[in-house]
């Protein structure tokens, strides 16, 4: 198993966003969480990726086998979980280049190596950025700094395919992104795709999964998975909305 | 006026001993100064200018002067090790006031007319010069400690740059303070580039030994016509430091000044830059750094008088401050009625690790022409925790991400060192600093 998920109970400033989750995600699974909005979606990845801001009142979350909540925010990304963020940070003043080979590093500082000697390092970027497509200067620039949208999320594939994760969460990764954009975003993310990994994507529209196709959707409503099923819910709720689910959900608790 | 009093009778009774160890320029001013000090004292708290910054209780204690000039004793080779690698320096020494070159500095053959010496020695021996410029920018009509200086400075150094000749080498004052007791030094650095002339010049400032330091320094800079002057001055002393510097900065026209303040470590210290634009088509780039902990303070004051149409000016001063320390940064910028075409800009960002630091920031704009692009512009705020997150979930631990942060704020004004290998130096002694190792100053043997 790569993410069980018990009973998550978590929110922000005392206030709980996440009433109960569970959800299991399985080695090779591709998991779309799809939702109104405020349903608790960007609660549920930053929760996950040990956001300082959040709190976790109850529950339990196993990605493989370790307790997850135990980690910090940086010992979850060396165990391989990875965030695609749905706002790329700016920094200014920290090159691309710099920023990866820290974090490379400091991921091999965890498991026990050495340092990437520099010939390699400079050679993996190469191999990854023309994974994704992205031009060579990027790497001298500052962190996304001066990046279009559709740049900065092809930079949170880049560094996905660099840090080569178990477990990827793309949240909102299709908010802001033309086509093309999209496609090449997807087209990554499906490539960097092992039977051994994971990938949860977590979205307000049917279109980004028309590209990453999922193997289970969840529907998730006031802080709770109101209902689970296979790829074809994606298109009913892209269809219908989503009104019918909650309906359902609401007369299932009559 | 109880400090003030001490120092004036203190000059009165050892007039002649003071005179005795420095000579014409330097004793010739001593009247006046005197004077000037008895009307204007010691600057303090109730005054604008020194509003965050009371000078005048530093030197309320009852301070040692080495007025006789007594040998200390000072083995620069030995207790100062300046690893700098690639950069090299033609590298001179003031042991508090006493100057000396090092041994490959003596030795070299420096361009045709370029004088390096001691500024008592040239008050003797080149008077023409000193004369015509020693305490000419140095305002002592005001309080500040112009004018105490002015009356105690024995010694301190001449660079002079004849017209049309370029120094290639950069020239490296390092200043070390060393003494026995408690100190307070006074000296003088005189700085003069003829027309079309080129100079860098590095001051490197280092506390020795423990004890408790009170210095003023007042540096005079004459940049003329067409010359250009890359200056910087890099302050590591320690937390028993008190420095009060004054850099008066004249420019000529078509002149160019890179400067950088880079406050590494200290104790107390206020920087004060007076300059001004004196012909037409000059360019001023006057930055600076101060990275503090503890109980430090620093407070750099600018004033840039655009006296004349067609110069350009632009300030960028970044603080960094942890633990309770305290900075301050006060820029003005006056544009003179009729000096048009005036482009400058000032900034001063400020980032506290702690809800104890506390920064002061008033930058000042004044403009009485009005066909000028001036702007100006302040913040004091956090390291941006959504960067730190973004980070730390690409597995940099929040303390390595915190170190990126700072450096990365401190590096927009290192980069703008054009001395290469000053800046890989200097990214790499903010680095240590931030990361603790330089608890003290980097080339001192006497701190490790």
């Amino acid at each position: 198993m790569m993410l069980k998920i018990e009973n998550l109970k978590a929110g922000i400033n005392g206030k709980e966003i996440l009433k109960g989750i569970n959800m299991e995600v399985g080695a090779g699974e591709v998991h779309a969480i799809m939702g109104p909005n405020g349903s608790g979606k960007s609660t549920m990845s930053n929760v996950l990726v040990g956001h300082p801001a959040y709190e976790v009142y109850d529950g339990k979350v196993t990605f493989k086998g370790k307790d997850l909540l135990e980690l910090s925010a940086e010992d979850r990304s060396h165990e391989g979980l990875f965030m695609s963020f749905q706002y790329p940070v700016e920094i200014p003043g920290v090159s691309m280049t710099n920023f990866m080979r820290t974090a490379i590093n400091e991921k091999r500082k965890y498991q026990g190596l050495q340092p990437l000697p520099p010939t390699e390092f400079l050679k993996l970027i190469k191999e990854k950025r023309e994974f994704v497509k992205l031009d060579s200067k990027f790497m001298n620039r500052s962190v996304n700094e001066g990046f279009s949208g559709g740049e900065k999320k092809r930079n949170e594939i880049f560094q996905m395919a660099m840090l080569e994760p178990s477990l990827s969460i793309l949240d909102e990764t299709d908010s802001g992104l033309d086509i093309d954009a999209l496609r090449i975003v997807a087209d990554g993310v499906n490539r960097l795709k092992t039977p051994e990994t994971s990938v949860i994507v977590i979205t307000h529209y049917q279109r980004l999964l028309d590209y990453i196709k999922p193997d289970v959707v969840h529907v998730l409503y006031q802080g709770r998975i109101i209902k689970t099923a296979g790829p074809e819910l994606a298109l009913e709720l892209e269809e219908r909305g989503y009104d019918w689910v909650i309906k359902e959900y609401e007369d299932s608790r009559k | 006026m109880s400090a003030e009093k001490n120092y004036i009778d203190i000059f009165s009774q050892n007039r002649a001993l003071i005179d005795k160890g420095s000579a014409g320029a330097m004793n010739a001013l001593r009247d006046k100064a005197l004077e000037c000090f008895t009307r204007y004292g010691l600057p303090h708290k109730g005054l604008e200018e020194y509003l965050h910054t009371d000078v005048r209780s530093w030197f309320e204690p009852d301070w040692g002067m080495n007025l006789n000039r007594i040998d200390m004793h000072v083995d620069q080779a030995q207790a100062f090790k300046c690893n700098v690698p690639n950069l090299s320096t033609l590298l001179y020494f003031l042991s508090n006031d006493v100057f000396a070159a090092s041994d490959t500095a003596a030795n070299v053959q420096l361009p045709q007319g370029v004088i390096v010496c001691s500024l008592r020695e040239a008050a003797e021996r080149h008077p023409e010069i000193v004369d015509a410029y020693y305490g000419r920018l140095a305002d002592m009509e005001r309080p500040g400690v112009a004018a105490l200086n002015t009356m105690f400075a024995q010694d301190g150094m001449l660079v002079y740059v004849p017209d049309g000749v370029v120094v290639e080498k950069a020239l490296q004052l390092v200043t070390l303070l060393q003494s026995p007791v408690d100190l307070l030094t006074n000296r003088r650095i005189l700085v003069v580039l003829g027309r079309q002339s080129q100079l860098t010049l590095l001051l490197c400032d280092h506390a020795l030994a423990a004890n408790k330091y009170l210095t003023t320094q007042i540096t005079e800079v004459f940049a003329g016509e067409g010359s250009s002057l890359k200056l910087y001055d890099l302050e590591e002393t320690h937390n028993a430091n008190l420095r009060v510097s004054d850099y008066y900065i004249s420019q000529e026209a078509d002149s160019t000044i890179e400067t950088d303040f880079v406050t590494l470590h200290n104790g107390r210290t206020r920087n004060s830059v007076y300059q001004t634009f004196k012909g037409q088509g000059s360019t001023l780039s006057l930055n600076g750094i101060a990275i503090t902990d503890k109980e430090q303070h620093v407070d750099n004051m600018t004033f840039v008088d655009h006296r004349v149409s067609d110069c350009t000016s632009s300030e960028l001063f970044k603080y960094v401050l942890d633990d309770s320390s305290t900075g301050a940064f006060a820029g003005k910028v006056l544009v003179r009625h009729g000096a048009q075409h005036t482009e400058s800009q000032q900034t001063n960002r400020n980032i506290c690790l702690t809800r104890e630091a506390r920064m002061f920031t008033q930058p000042q704009l004044e403009i009485y022409a009005d066909d000028v692009k001036c702007s100006h512009g302040a913040t004091v705020g956090q390291l941006d925790e959504k960067a730190m997150f973004y980070m730390q979930q690409r597995g940099i631990p929040m303390e390595e991400s915190r170190m990126m942060l700072m450096q990365a704020f401190v590096g927009e004004v290192i980069g703008k060192v054009s001395l290469e290998p000053l800046r890989d130096r200097l990214n790499r002694l903010v680095e240590k600093r931030f990361r603790g190792e330089l608890s003290q100053c980097e080339g001192c043997r006497a701190c490790r």
